[in-house]
């Protein structure tokens, strides 16, 4: 047993990589689908979509060949609404309240028509919105992910001069580092950043990280606001022993290697763990066997009806071939020669109802081992407590404390997305975006 | 099992449907394909006056993703010499004589072409004659098809010159491009035909190019007001049907039922306003001439389970039904209602009635979905949320009667009862 990296020809990477869910090839095909939108009114998939795209409004459009209005529609909700159709877990938002599922139909499929539209617009790079005057006003946004992208879109198209400051040195946030390539390639989310920023007024200042080579006083002092879309970037540690051992590594560092370095330079086990049953747990245990892992376990300390993600991931999941073990508690990571080699697991069973509702899991006080190379640790991601308590920012466990305007405790200085919700879709961060962008123009006095 | 066999004049077939004088009744290849599929006759492509065609020649209109809703052509008859055409038509009577074979005339205007043309069809065994009146394109700007039959005087005459020479039975066909079909219905029953049949297309222009801004069918840059037929005109030629099943004198002929016709239920509503027997078309372009089997199937399961025997047994059943507004109930009223159990909450009801009608839906916000009731009190009845609702027998209207006599608008008014009241 080994981690070794190069398992697969290239042909197989691109084979085990290739689009999940591929667009439709022509109009005519995006037609039969948008035809048999029955266009509701006060649709349900319109309200159960975080950033609330007006649905009914551009399958019709697709309908009607106006493929240009349909992509304003949705770009106007949501500037990242082509990553968006990529992304988004569609089954328990917009599709999963579609009305047909009420006559036990399958649904619209609104993420693929959605991308039609995204999609036309940005290969033709359709330029559907107008940015006003500058109107001389400043603002400072820290972080280039969705959140701080639909922000810096919202502010620009008003006619404020934007900055963003990121760390890495691409823009899209988790969108670009956190994502399974399987779902968006990086050539993608470059593109998307690409054609949002578009429109013009606004500036990606990348390699810069706050606390290193930006300080907040020093934004405060130079804009008019400051907008925090930092999101989350810790792996959860889980605090047991061996968790340092060779071999052992955090999801999010996983995928984004797999999406920074390319397929073939990342080292993957023979024999996989992978702890977690959220949608980065599945993104980083599909890939984990797209890159040639001989088998790939996934543990998880509840049971299937507890767990984060959506029937459609765990199902790709399991396609995939990937093992699931139910109620598996991480005990330890056991090693020889520093390197990985078993992991303990605590059998469990569900007790009572914890804060978020759901049963807790109970430790039964047995044990089994799972024989392994590598373990992937997905048990959520935590915040930047240190550099929020750094630059005096309220904040709960790390989470940034944001008033109703989206305002934090200090003036001028707004936030939104997972660094105040702690990790949610990507689709929720652009709305966060949106909201921030609104109190900020009001705070500045562009809008009453 | 029922019998679906037809008898119209006289001229057997083992079903009522008749493919209508169109290209798909050109020449033998087709006919003998038809026959073997299934139908029970056709009506010859309109033999008669020389012609030259064009191409293109037909357009349609497209409806939510379904093609040909409508279609519309501004082909000529027949542009096949027409000694090949009596050969063919003999040899398909002779290779299926239980079929029936009606061939469509239009000659040249005067009474010489005419008795020409007949005496020469007639030695082919055919078993009857269509007189196109009705061909909306091209031959009416030579003075024949429509723009004989929008003419009662001129119609009369040709039919007059025609039941001098045809010794087979003679059906008219007349045209809709006419305020009333009725004028020259009479005109041509009162000369003599034997029976009529309607309609023939509606003129039209489908559509236009968007990208060269040449309506369509296109010619060389230029198109032409073409002849509309399909689905779209069903309900044109239902009325017009029922004005001729209505009519005293022309309902005394039988009459041959066209316009839209696609399916078995088709059929039956043709059947039920007056038609004998129906013909087709466009369905038959569109889908090939398989579409008969479920046409004969489904004609025939329904009959069973309504009771019927023979065709007729139904034909003209809803002839009387149709009545003058003025002998309609007032007292008789009925109310929507929503079947929550059924309701997928689309909205569509809703939306339609607060915008378009009387508000009487009420929207009771969920998230994701919300619940419409109805307000009884407000509901005119109109059925507007149950025609748009996608849901089978979510929405009924349900009867509640404002009193429970008979009262019409005549004895409304004799009355003084209330009137702008709602």
């Amino acid at each position: 047993m080994a981690i070794t990296n190069n398992r697969l020809t290239d042909q197989q990477y691109a084979q085990n990589f290739s689009d999940i869910h591929p667009p439709y090839e022509n109009i005519t095909a995006a037609k039969v689908d948008a035809n048999r939108c029955l266009f509701c009114y006060d649709a349900p998939c319109m309200k159960s979509c975080p950033t609330s795209i007006d649905v009914p409004k551009f399958i019709k459009q697709i309908a009607t060949e106006n493929i240009k209005g349909s992509a304003h529609t949705i770009f106007t909700s949501n500037i990242m609404g082509a990553g968006c159709s990529k992304v988004c877990p569609v089954e328990k938002l917009c599709e999963g309240a579609c009305v047909y599922n009420l006559l036990e139909e399958e649904p619209i499929p609104i993420a693929r028509l959605q991308r039609y539209s995204t999609g036309k617009a940005m290969e033709n790079k359709w330029q559907l919105f107008q940015r006003k005057p500058s109107s001389g006003k400043k603002v400072a946004i820290i972080g280039a992910g969705p959140a701080g992208l639909s922000c810096a879109h919202v502010l620009s198209r008003e006619g404020i001069d934007i900055t963003i400051y990121e760390k890495e040195s691409k823009g899209g946030g988790l969108m670009t580092y956190g994502i399974a390539a399987y779902k968006v390639t990086p050539q993608f989310c470059e593109d998307e950043v690409n054609y949002i920023t578009a429109i013009g007024g606004i500036k990606i200042k990348y390699n810069q990280e706050l606390g290193k080579n930006i300080s907040l006083a020093e934004l405060q002092k130079n804009f008019d606001a400051v907008y925090m879309g930092i999101g989350v970037g810790v792996a959860r540690q889980l605090d047991i022993p061996g968790e340092d051992l060779g071999g052992v590594e955090d999801a999010i560092s996983f995928i984004y290697n797999i999406r920074d370095k390319g397929y073939a330079s990342v080292p993957v086990g023979d024999k996989v763990a992978v702890i977690g049953m959220g949608m980065t747990a599945i993104d980083a245990a599909t890939q984990a066997k797209r890159l040639g892992a001989k088998e790939v376990t996934m543990v998880y300390r509840r049971t299937e009806a507890e767990k984060p993600c959506t029937q459609v991931e765990l199902d790709i999941a399991m396609l995939d071939g990937c093992e699931i073990i139910w109620l598996a508690a991480p005990k330890e990571v056991k090693g020889t020669n520093g390197k990985v080699s078993q992991l303990v697991c605590s059998k469990m069973k569900l007790g009572e109802p914890d804060a978020s509702g759901r049963r807790s899991p109970v430790d039964t006080g047995e044990t089994f081992s799972l024989e392994v190379d590598m373990v992937i640790k997905a048990a959520g991601q935590v915040p930047f407590e240190e550099l929020v308590n750094k630059s005096g920012l309220g904040n709960k466990n790390g989470k940034l404390v944001i008033d109703k305007s989206c305002a934090t405790n200090i003036k001028g200085v707004f936030a939104g997305g997972d660094v105040v919700n702690g990790g949610k879709e990507v689709v929720d961060a652009v709305q966060a975006g949106k909201d921030g962008a609104a109190a900020i123009l009001k705070y500045i006095g562009v809008t009453k | 099992m029922a019998d679906i066999s037809s008898n119209f004049l006289g001229i057997k077939s083992p079903n009522p449907y008749w493919l209508a004088s169109a290209p798909p009744t050109d020449k033998k290849y087709n006919v003998l394909r038809a026959f073997e599929a299934g139908w029970g006759g056709v009506v010859w492509k309109t033999l008669g006056s020389q012609v030259k065609n064009v191409s293109s020649r037909y357009s349609a209109v497209d409806f939510n993703g379904g093609r040909v809703m409508g279609f519309n052509n501004i082909e000529l008859i027949s542009d096949r010499p027409l000694d090949i055409n009596l050969k063919e038509i003999a040899e398909c009577v002779k290779l299926f004589p239980d079929r029936a074979m009606i061939v469509s005339l239009m000659a040249d205007n005067d009474k010489k072409s005419w008795h020409e043309l007949i005496k020469k069809v007639e030695d082919t065994g055919a078993h009857g004659f269509e007189l196109n009146f009705g061909c909306p394109h091209g031959m009416t700007e030579r003075g024949m098809g429509a723009a004989v039959g929008q003419d009662p005087e001129i119609a009369c005459m040709v039919v007059e010159w025609v039941m001098e020479a045809a010794t087979l039975p003679v059906i008219t066909k007349l045209t809709p491009n006419v305020h009333s079909v009725v004028p020259t219905g009479r005109s041509v029953v009162k000369a003599g035909t034997n029976a009529l049949s309607l309609i023939n297309t509606i003129q039209s222009v489908t559509g236009i190019n968007l990208d060269t801004l040449v309506p369509n069918p296109y010619v060389a840059g230029k198109s032409v007001f073409g002849g509309y037929c399909g689905p779209a005109v069903k309900p044109i030629a239902l009325k017009m049907l029922t004005t001729i099943a209505q009519d005293d004198l022309t309902k005394t002929v039988p009459i041959s039922g066209i316009g839209g016709i696609s399916t078995w239920k088709d059929a039956v509503e043709f059947m039920l306003l007056g038609a004998s027997n129906v013909q087709v078309c466009t369905a038959a372009m569109k889908h090939g001439f398989r579409i008969v089997e479920d046409m004969c199937e489904g004609l025939n399961n329904w009959m069973d389970e309504k009771g019927f025997k023979t065709l007729d047994d139904f034909i003209g059943r809803s002839v009387n039904t149709i009545t003058h507004w003025e002998d309609l109930d007032i007292n008789y009223h009925h109310i929507a209602k929503i079947n929550q159990d059924k309701c997928i909450h689309c909205g569509l009801c809703y939306i339609a009635c607060e915008d378009t009608s009387h508000q009487s839906i009420n929207l009771e916000y969920g998230k994701p979905y919300n619940k419409y009731t109805i307000k009884e009190e407000e509901c005119v009845g109109c059925n507007l949320c149950q025609l748009v609702c996608p849901v089978d027998d979510c929405i009924t209207m349900e009867e509640h009667r404002v009193a429970p006599e008979y009262i019409n608008w005549v004895e409304w008014q004799k009355r003084g009862l209330p009137l702008n009241d709602h």
